[in-house]
């Protein structure tokens, strides 16, 4: 029973990373209907950039929670910025071409990070500084609670309730909205399509970014390949959670993080990776809108 | 009787491919050294996946990106036999049987991936083949009956010879199929689902069957890479070997098999020719799927065969 608590947290942080990341694809499906498969590799880019950010600044060698602050802030900041630059190089042009088209340029553009990082960053792992010491907060028994896991989880939530604030209540929230519905629609109501969309990818970038930098606390060891099977995964759990859903994709990752853990522990690590598809394949079987989604009817 | 005659008629060119591989192969063994027979019967295995993933992606227009799990059953399954079932050493049959047996245990996993994602389209579908393919790659990675994680080992039995004709047989009946009446069909539901359906055309029949046969032929493709090799692992088959496949009909041109054909033996020579910088393969096949899907989103064929160029048709153009 322990043992399951203690996995339970440790898929709890686990989730919440998926969760920021799933946000971003739910929100660049939402309004341009790409899987952005380059998104696990803005991740990447988020790891890279607050473990270069840390070295610079210096907050390798003093490690404070300020300091991680400061990075995790700076990594977003330029990874929004990729983001925006991403959808204005490869996929702006391609917005009225067919679906697949936009479909193999992220593909292009995830393989271009990728590798690309290899040649910028080096192949090899590369260790992410320890900004923020770890110890327990809390410990009943066998489970224990670290404060780097209830940081993860607090910061994840904080984003997310800022997200769905920016989304709700902020004009450019509606205009992001509005242009979910209709491009044509929208843009007759005065709102510029392209500045939502690039604002929507860099809110997207941003997120991810940020899980980037949180994980690089709890599982130290980076490298440029390190977005491929998350990015993936949390696109399964926005699709889990009704794509284009914004509670759907936290409790997607939530729950895909939970479930990826307690195979781990239980089953077969081996078998981790592939959860996320049999989960996926499920769920398209069985409710293909997801567990919170629409059906929506396609007509010629 | 006139069932025959008409039957070889209309197998007169397969059939003249296929014997064709005896002089090739006298020429070829004699005249290239081992390195460049190798590229020669890679150019083979690449062009039969890409052009049999080109009826999944480009004819049908059901974006696939699981053909490296296809690849990988077949070269699994494949070897497994040449090792467990066909004790009596590899030959032309013990071969021609472990193929067979690699390709429709793949057939059998393209159906399987054919019936439940029919009513996904566009981005889903690539996923859930990712994740098939993956899938595959993982249980065959934890199977210690092959081998697990430490790859298998196999007679390597085959040759340019085999490899030309597998690769003729391929692309010839693939070709017809695509050039039938039925071809047609195909193209109706890559263009338009809906309206395809609605004029008739069994969607779901023609789906299944691009999935079924293009991992048909992936499977046998596999199967001949395991046996040329020697050596398989899993980690020759992951979700890049996709990718490269994928690269390989889109810059051919999504839609045409002479596009996929040229595009694979163009894309199997480049990186021989680009062995100094090795590490920028893939940066440079990112950026070729970038530029082309900006530049060209058609493919350097795009549905057209090479056949069709006017370029062979001046004369009758005027």
């Amino acid at each position: 029973m322990e043992q399951f608590i203690q996995q339970l947290i440790n898929g709890l942080a686990w989730g919440a990373i998926y969760a920021l990341i799933a946000l971003g694809y739910t929100m660049v499906y939402g309004v341009l209907r790409l899987i952005n498969f380059a998104h696990g590799d803005v991740y990447m880019i988020g790891a890279m950039t607050a473990y270069y950010v840390a070295h610079w600044l210096g907050f390798a060698s003093a490690p404070s929670l300020q300091g991680f602050v400061v990075v995790m802030i700076v990594a977003m900041a330029l990874c929004a910025a990729l983001g925006a630059l991403i959808e204005l190089v490869a996929y702006r042009r391609l917005r009225h071409q067919p679906r697949s088209s936009m479909l193999i340029t992220a593909i292009g553009v995830s393989m271009l990070l990728e590798f690309g990082g290899q040649r910028v960053f080096g192949p090899d792992p590369k260790f992410f500084p320890q900004l923020i010491e770890s110890h327990s907060l809390f410990r009943a028994g066998g489970v224990v609670l670290t404060n780097l896991d209830a940081l993860v989880i607090v910061v994840s939530l904080v984003l997310m309730i800022g997200l769905r604030w920016v989304v709700m209540k902020t004009r450019v929230g509606m205009a992001l909205r509005a242009v979910s519905f209709s491009y044509d629609t929208a843009a007759l109501m005065g709102i510029n399509v392209n500045t939502v969309l690039s604002l929507t990818f860099m809110l997207g970038s941003a997120l991810a970014a940020a899980a980037g930098a949180m994980v690089g606390l709890r599982n130290p060891k980076i490298d440029p390949l390190m977005g491929l099977l998350p990015g993936v995964k949390a696109f399964v759990a926005a699709v889990l959670g009704g794509i284009g859903n914004f509670p759907g994709a936290v409790v997607g990752g939530v729950l895909m993080g939970v479930t990826e853990t307690l195979v781990a522990a239980y089953l077969s690590s081996t078998y981790r990776d592939a959860v996320a598809f049999v989960i996926l394949i499920g769920v398209l079987l069985v409710k293909p809108t997801g567990l919170f989604g629409k059906v929506t009817v396609e007509k010629v | 009787m006139g069932g025959l005659v008409s039957l070889l008629r209309r197998n007169a060119v397969l059939a003249l491919l296929v014997l064709l591989q005896w002089p090739l192969g006298l020429l070829l063994n004699r005249a290239l050294n081992p390195y460049y027979l190798q590229i020669v019967v890679y150019i083979g295995i690449n062009g039969m996946l890409a052009v049999s993933l080109n009826l999944i992606n480009g004819i049908t227009g059901q974006f696939s990106l699981g053909h490296a799990g296809f690849m990988a059953l077949g070269a699994y399954v494949g070897a497994a036999f040449t090792i467990y079932a066909w004790p009596y050493g590899v030959g032309v049959m013990g071969l021609a049987a472990a193929l067979l047996a690699g390709g429709c245990a793949a057939a059998a996993a393209g159906l399987l991936v054919g019936m439940p994602t029919l009513r996904l389209r566009g981005d889903y579908l690539a996923i859930v083949t990712l994740g098939f393919g993956e899938i595959i790659r993982v249980v065959i990675l934890n199977t210690e009956a092959v081998g697990g994680a430490r790859g298998l080992s196999i007679p390597a039995a085959a040759t340019f010879t085999s490899t030309y004709v597998c690769a003729v047989l391929c692309v010839g009946l693939l070709w017809r199929l695509v050039h039938s009446p039925k071809g047609t069909a195909f193209r109706a539901v890559r263009e338009d689902e809906i309206a395809a359906a609605a004029m008739g055309v069994d969607t779901t029949r023609y789906k299944i069957i691009a999935f079924t046969l293009g991992a048909f032929w992936a499977g046998v493709a596999g199967g001949l890479f395991a046996h040329f090799i020697g050596y398989i692992h899993t980690n020759s088959f992951t979700f890049l070997k996709s990718i490269e496949i994928v690269v390989m009909v889109v810059l051919g041109g999504s839609g045409s098999i002479s596009g996929a054909l040229l595009a694979a033996a163009a894309l199997t020579v480049l990186p021989e020719l680009l062995r100094f910088g090795a590490e920028y393969r893939m940066i440079i096949y990112s950026l070729l799927l970038i530029v082309m899907m900006l530049t060209r989103p058609a493919g350097l064929l795009g549905s057209q065969e090479i056949t069709q160029w006017r370029f062979w048709k001046l004369k009758t153009a005027r």
